[in-house]
């Protein structure tokens, strides 16, 4: 490409993707990269530690229970001479899989219904948005543990059970992100230019509901991991002989007298993965320029 | 205003059955009931047992019951302890958790208010930041992570508290202060952002200009309109509190409803389960009416709609 001779008119900038401008803006958050390079550890931690661990997590070795810290269990292990190396990166894998699972199952339902409350307006929008309302205003958490009454504690309900709560605010941020793109001037122009409806959702609408939509995922994958975690210290989510990091917490505060390494290291990564992915939020946040709405 | 309120409190009525429905009709959907353990029950027994709880009847005459029951304010007999009414167990336990609830939302308001309005009066000073890296842990960390942490550091290292049990006011401390940690970081974030808003307003200059003293423009005029996120977020503080009560409740070993509640999801005791899940949504839905009514009161400007 030929550039043209420098003049009062600048020639139009090589074109910015609005990844491109994320990351600009992203690389400048020391905090958000701090995150995201602490979140790699720790995922790098879960997946390669049972891979190449000559421990299984539910090995048990009587004749080192309780072991502290040691080159042979470099953090020690629990009342059945477990790992806990082993069963804190097993109970990583557990949760980063429910996060991303719950989360995709979240996403899912969110997406569909706030977009079709977005695009259809009117009565059944209105109607759609009062039940989100409703639903809004139920004692949630209380509903998870109910279902769990119900149905025993069963892993893959987990899953499901908590999709199925984390969606409204999805829905409710799609919703009024496409209420408000559907009415705005490039639409229109777009309309008039005469592109079909397809088009004009592919290229015009998503990729403006796309940066909301990230932010509110990354923002949802701790919420859940947290009440997975919930669930499971109190007994109603994963169970023994499986591995979980509320599980393991729970492990560590019945036995933290003692032993207070079966706390500390869980307690540790688990932190440390809800400080990263809550940093790494509200840095894509602040790079993407959502608006903090709610509506 | 009495209006909104009245159509408020009518709109709650159809949430609530449909609460009831929805919890009644997903224990009835599930097979097997609560006497199905390990050990058989002789089937007479087993008769009498249904008998008893009234499960011999269809499903839909079970629910009229159960509503007929609960419209004169009885839940029915516990599944697991036969003996008691789910009434009794409650009447026991929720006094408990009232007291553990108010404390910790009482902590929550006392650290958060005063840490969000000094980090907003000393903006971009130390103790703003330091106090904004106290709401970041506050937030992140949650609370199944910060008592059994609060236990080791302040109960068994120091020995300055017990480690659980709820006989004694020292009992108290520690667990609604970690209770309430959560709701303080978050109140202390939202107190800092209104009051940081309230004080660039015109109106506060003229306050300063007009020589009131630092403190009572503070307290007097820019609290007033700061604390209205503050109030908004006390529906979803008093909700997670509620939940929060659950953790707390089985660190702490306190005899509280909360715990009560998970272990009768634990042993499927399905009218314990019922009819506590119905108190907390009737908790709930009242308690965000009254903070919504509070707002609407607080704020003139959705006063006159």
């Amino acid at each position: 490409m030929q550039t043209p001779p420098t003049n009062a008119l600048q020639p139009p900038e090589p074109g910015h993707s609005l990844w491109h401008d994320t990351w600009l803006r992203l690389r400048k958050n020391k905090l958000a990269l701090l995150g995201a390079l602490s979140l790699l550890l720790v995922a790098a931690v879960c997946l390669l530690v049972p891979a190449v661990s000559p421990y299984g997590y539910e090995t048990q070795n009587l004749d080192a229970t309780f072991s502290p810290p040691s080159a042979a269990h470099w953090l020690g292990t629990d009342e059945l001479g477990r790992d806990l190396l082993t069963r804190i990166a097993t109970g990583g894998r557990l949760s980063i899989a429910i996060g991303l699972v719950a989360t995709a199952v979240a996403l899912l339902i969110g997406v569909s219904y706030g977009a079709v409350a977005g695009f259809f307006g009117g009565k059944l929008d209105a109607a759609m948005m009062r039940l989100v309302d409703i639903l809004y205003s139920l004692p949630f958490t209380i509903f998870v543990i109910l279902l769990v009454a119900i149905f025993g504690r069963d892993i893959y309900l987990l899953f499901v059970a908590i999709g199925a709560v984390e969606w409204l605010t999805m829905a409710r941020i799609v919703r009024g992100q496409i209420n408000s793109l559907k009415r705005s001037e490039y639409v229109d122009a777009a309309r008039t230019l005469g592109f079909g409806k397809t088009r004009i959702i592919v290229r015009h609408i998503l990729p403006n509901i796309l940066g909301p939509v990230i932010v509110y995922t990354t923002l949802t994958i701790p919420a859940v991991m947290l009440l997975e975690a919930f669930l499971s210290f109190l007994g109603l989510g994963v169970q023994p002989p499986m591995s979980s990091w509320g599980l393991l917490i729970k492990n560590g505060a019945d036995s933290m007298e003692e032993y207070p390494w079966l706390l500390v290291f869980p307690c540790l990564f688990f932190s440390i993965t809800l400080f990263s992915l809550n940093f790494l939020g509200d840095g894509l946040r602040d790079a993407l320029d959502v608006r903090a709405s709610k509506d | 205003m009495l209006r909104l309120v009245l159509i408020r409190v009518l709109q709650t009525i159809p949430v609530l059955l449909a609460i009831i429905a929805l919890s009644f009709g997903m224990l009835k959907l599930v097979p097997g009931g609560p006497f199905d353990t390990e050990k058989a029950v002789p089937p007479e027994i087993k008769r009498n047992l249904e008998a008893y709880y009234g499960l011999d009847l269809p499903a839909h005459r079970q629910f009229l019951r159960y509503l007929a029951n609960l419209a004169r304010g009885d839940l029915g007999y516990s599944m697991r302890y036969s003996s008691r009414t789910v009434n009794e167990i409650i009447a026991d336990k929720l006094p408990v958790s009232l007291h553990l609830g108010g404390l910790a939302l009482a902590v929550a308001l006392a650290l958060g208010l005063s840490a969000g309005i000094l980090a907003a009066v000393f903006k971009n000073t130390a103790l703003d930041y330091s106090a904004s890296a106290l709401a970041m842990i506050g937030i992140c960390v949650p609370t199944f992570v910060l008592g059994p942490v609060a236990v080791l550091l302040f109960a068994i290292h120091l020995r300055w508290f017990n480690a659980s049990g709820w006989y004694e006011p020292l009992d108290w401390v520690l667990p609604s202060l970690v209770l309430g940690m959560v709701y303080a970081a978050y109140i202390a974030r939202l107190t800092r952002g209104g009051m940081l808003e309230v004080l660039s307003q015109d109106y506060i200059r003229t306050a300063r200009a007009k020589g009131a003293s630092g403190p009572r423009v503070i307290l007097r005029h820019a609290l007033h309109g700061g604390l209205i996120p503050v109030i908004s977020y006390l529906g979803p503080a008093i909700a997670g509190i509620l939940t929060g009560s659950f953790v707390i409740e089985t660190i702490f070993q306190i005899p509280g409803l909360g715990r009560a509640f998970v272990e009768s999801a634990l042993n499927r005791d399905q009218t314990l389960v019922l009819g506590t899940v119905i108190l907390y949504a009737v908790l709930l839905i009242t308690l965000n009416l009254l903070v919504d009514i509070l707002q609407t009161w607080l704020n003139p400007r959705s006063r006159s709609r």
